[in-house]
């Protein structure tokens, strides 16, 4: 395989550190300037005319659902900062989401502060929630956190219940979508507007994370008394982890019942907290770009199972759990297979098949520590950080490391 | 499973339909639905509805029988010719009795299958979830399954509902309690939910405030494990006559823990929560789970002999009626799978109901068959519907409930038993006349009117 290195040379260290360098970085950054910002400006415009050419060329029942799909994309992406990137577990996003659901509703009927401000509001004050949660939760660890986000999806949608005549009780209250300019389709507007946010919001992510409090994040994620020793306040940091991410969660809420035209709780049962979690680490935990495959499996996957459920003639008592289990199952074999999420096994398939195209990619035969490959990693690659599978969750680890 | 066939079938050939077709057919739905050469949803040989129902999830027990029960009848229509001509196609799909869901697919039914009408959509919360949306693509919201005082609104005037509203329900029975148990000490247990208080309003606006001695709730979404705590306080109270607004699972979790503590009222259950053989399999299978023994499920099934509650169509126990032998017909030859499981029982009966509804108003509707002709021949000719239930439909261009009238019942081994494949239920003795009202402070009247007949069309083809 050695004899396929196209020049004399490749393999003095520098040269083939370069080009490790390029090899890793080659499927998700070819050819883009190294600029994050710039980079990710010009990844939102892509992905702006990507998703106006689809949903111009769509019927539309399929904008409503590539809308839906965005809408989960704005959830995951907060979802992904909070656990792959911060290491902290919420059972309980769903809550957020109602935070903002009902917000949006409430500025609606009292309010008149346009799309933009109800937008803008649910998401803040869904932020505050989380900063209210976050606090005592920045002195615990994963499971009990687990818990108390878990008791927050539990317990919150009791409130509609209890003062029913703020929220609606059980019917909830209804919303407004926005009115479609024009000859443009109600869905394709709603679609858009959803598109529009999970682009703006992905972008904010993809700059945070790659920014000082990005690095902070995963400083903490990764010891947190390493980070509290190089300066980082943990407790803070774990703190706007959590803010963000449930800013994210209400957006989301906010968007979801913008296009549902009424919010009640009924549409934020417990098990949506745990699917958006599970689709979050099926898409890839810290890739932001896995989120969209996580995003997609929420919209379809109950679909999906239906049709499955429908072929096999399952009595309707299995076929109920069939959503949950086909899911489940996935989850499994995804974790088996790409450890990283889908996201993950794509990359790492990218690169294989980069490598077989490109001949042999000598592995650091000479490499003294610094050259092996997870501090390589980091090392090289600053700001690209977060597209490598290092960035996963931490007791990934050793396997991980095999797959790249 | 064949309904699960018979619904894929269903939607086989809408996967055929080309997607540059699919974008055509949703470019021009939009802004269709008004009277015109073509109606969205009916050709000359077909009209299309959809509706979206619970058939699986925690909601699916019961109900998930009715959109069947539904397709049945449909299914002899079309044998039989269909109406004029037309036979109808009713997709359903499951929405798990999640408003998100119902939401989404009902995009589906308007966008992607063109349906001309929403019948039979079940839930409360579910069917809020999409009135606005149907409304705004004028696509009639008919026959939906829930009693909620809320489908009557001039802000929707395509939107049905079907059921006695609860309050109705509620001001009847508290009518019945009024006159037959004065002075006996009232409890209420009640679902925390528009429908457990706005059946309690109804009761509460006959029965005398004094009489009440306790009133107790319970939270549908953490339903459990048995209300002891409930049952014993009432049971502290002093309650002779006990008034359930529960769903049936609920009932049973109420009677099992009361009999277990000794205490044994008049139950008197609103009708959501009282069907025999929906609740019955419930009492025995709690019982099953918490002690093991055949012999304490067998006898916790008997709680159900001597409960008292309302109903809006004949008791399905009842033989001899002429409905009820139609309706064991039609879902007996029509969905075969649905009657071998359950039989007739309050929601097979419930379904066959309904969708006769649709079919009347169909043909009330008549030959040019559009939004605007079915609306108005709801709305001016409903009266002379002729359905299975116990008074005419009430529907106007003001009214959108269908009926507005039960009469009170008690299951008694005395009236005889009647057999489901579920188990051996007491029989049905009627102990009033069907009585009217409406939901608003409108007094309780008797009707005196006659039980529409069923259509010589039907008894003969059935």
């Amino acid at each position: 395989m050695t004899g396929a290195s196209p020049r004399p040379g490749a393999d003095t260290p520098t040269t083939g550190a370069v080009r490790r360098a390029r090899l890793r970085s080659l499927p998700s950054t070819i050819r883009l300037p190294r600029q994050p910002l710039v980079r990710h400006l010009i990844l939102f415009v892509l992905g702006a005319g990507f998703f106006y050419l689809v949903t111009v060329n769509v019927s539309a029942y399929n904008d409503y659902q590539i809308g839906e799909i965005a809408v989960y994309a704005v959830v995951l992406g907060g979802l992904s900062l909070l656990t792959g990137h911060n290491g902290q577990f919420s059972l309980g996003h769903g809550a957020f989401m109602i935070i903002g659901a009902y917000t949006l509703a409430l500025l609606q009927l009292h309010a008149h502060v346009g799309l933009v401000g109800e937008l803008v509001l649910a998401s803040l004050i869904a932020a505050l929630a989380g900063i209210v949660v976050g606090v005592p939760a920045a002195r615990l660890n994963a499971p009990y956190l687990a818990g108390v986000t878990l008791m927050l999806a539990l317990g919150l949608p009791q409130l509609s219940a209890k003062y029913g005549s703020v929220f609606g009780g059980e019917q909830g209250l209804t919303t407004t979508p926005p009115i479609a300019p024009g000859s443009v389709s109600s869905e394709e507007w709603l679609a858009w507007i959803e598109i529009l946010c999970a682009l703006v919001v992905i972008v904010l992510l993809a700059n945070l994370v790659r920014s000082r409090f990005g690095r902070a994040f995963r400083a903490v994620r990764d010891d947190e008394v390493a980070a509290a020793i190089s300066g980082i306040h943990v407790a803070r940091t774990k703190v706007l982890a959590f803010a963000v991410s449930a800013g994210c969660a209400g957006l989301g809420g906010a968007l979801l019942v913008l296009s549902t035209g009424v919010v009640n709780v009924g549409e934020f049962p417990l098990s949506l907290s745990i699917a958006l979690l599970a689709a979050m680490v099926l898409g890839g935990a810290s890739s932001l770009v896995g989120i969209w495959w996580g995003a997609i499996a929420l919209v379809y996957m109950p679909t999906w199972s239906t049709s499955l459920s429908q072929h096999l003639s399952l009595g309707t008592s299995a076929a109920a759990y069939l959503s949950d289990t086909f899911f489940g199952a996935i989850l499994i074999i995804a974790m088996l297979v790409a450890p990283t999420g889908i996201q993950g096994g794509l990359r790492w398939i990218g690169r294989q098949s980069w490598r077989a195209l490109a001949g042999s990619v000598p592995r650091p035969a000479t490499a003294g520590p610094s050259l092996a490959p997870s501090s390589g990693e980091r090392d090289g690659a600053h700001e690209n950080a977060t597209d490598t599978t290092s960035q996963d969750l931490p007791n990934l680890g050793d396997r991980e490391r095999r797959q790249r | 499973m064949k309904i699960c066939k018979g619904r894929w079938a269903l939607r086989r050939p809408l996967l055929g339909v080309g997607a540059a077709t699919a974008v055509f057919l949703a470019a021009t739905v939009v802004g269709a639905g008004s009277a015109g050469a073509s109606t969205t949803g009916v050709t000359k040989h077909q009209i299309t509805i959809g509706a979206t129902v619970p058939l699986t999830g925690p909601a699916a027990p019961g109900y998930s029988e009715i959109a069947p029960a539904m397709d049945a009848v449909f299914k002899w229509i079309n044998g039989h010719g269909g109406v004029y001509g037309r036979k109808i196609k009713y997709i359903y799909l499951d929405d798990k009795y999640n408003p998100k869901t119902t939401a989404t697919l009902t995009r589906k039914l308007v966008l992607t299958d063109h349906i001309f009408a929403d019948v039979g959509s079940l839930g409360t919360p579910t069917d809020l979830a999409i009135q606005k949306y149907l409304h705004s693509e004028k696509v009639p919201h008919l026959f939906i399954e829930s009693g909620c005082n809320c489908w009557s609104t001039s802000k929707y005037p395509d939107e049905t509902g079907w059921e006695p509203p609860y309050t109705v329900t509620g001001k009847i029975l508290g009518y019945y309690i009024k006159k037959h148990f004065k002075g006996k000490k009232i409890g209420e247990l009640y679902q925390d939910t528009e429908f457990g208080q706005d059946v309690m309003k109804g009761i509460n606006m006959e029965v005398p405030a004094s009489d009440v001695v306790g009133k107790q709730t319970y939270d549908v979404t953490t339903l459990a494990g048995a209300m002891t705590s409930q049952m014993s306080a009432l049971k502290a109270a002093g309650a002779q006559v006990v008034v359930l607004a529960t769903i049936p699972a609920a009932t049973a979790l109420a009677m099992l823990p009361a009999a277990a503590i000794g205490f044994t009222p008049q139950y008197v259950i609103d009708n959501v929560g009282a069907d025999p053989p929906t609740v019955g399999p419930l009492l025995s299978s709690f019982t099953t789970a918490a002690t093991h023994t055949k012999t304490a499920a067998a006898a916790a099934t008997g709680l159900m002999n001597g409960v008292i509650t309302n109903l809006y169509q004949p008791p399905e126990s009842t033989a001899s009626n002429a409905w009820v032998k139609v309706e064991k017909k039609i879902l007996q030859k029509y969905t075969h799978t649905l009657w071998v499981k359950h039989g007739l029982d309050g929601n097979t009966e419930y379904g066959v109901a309904l969708a006769y509804t649709f079919v009347q108003a169909l043909h009330a509707a008549g030959k040019n068959l559009t939004r605007t002709s079915l609306m108005k021949a709801i709305d001016t000719k409903a009266k002379s519907f002729k359905t299975p239930g116990l008074v005419p439909l009430k529907y106007a261009k003001t009214v959108h409930y269908g009926y507005e009238g039960d009469e009170i019942v008690q299951f008694t081994s005395s009236a005889g038993t009647y057999t489901t494949p579920s188990g051996t239920w007491p029989g049905t003795k009627v102990l009033s006349p069907v009585y009217t009202s409406t939901v608003g402070n409108g007094p309780v009247k008797a009707y005196h009117g006659k039980e529409p007949s069923v259509p010589k069309a039907l008894r003969k083809t059935a």
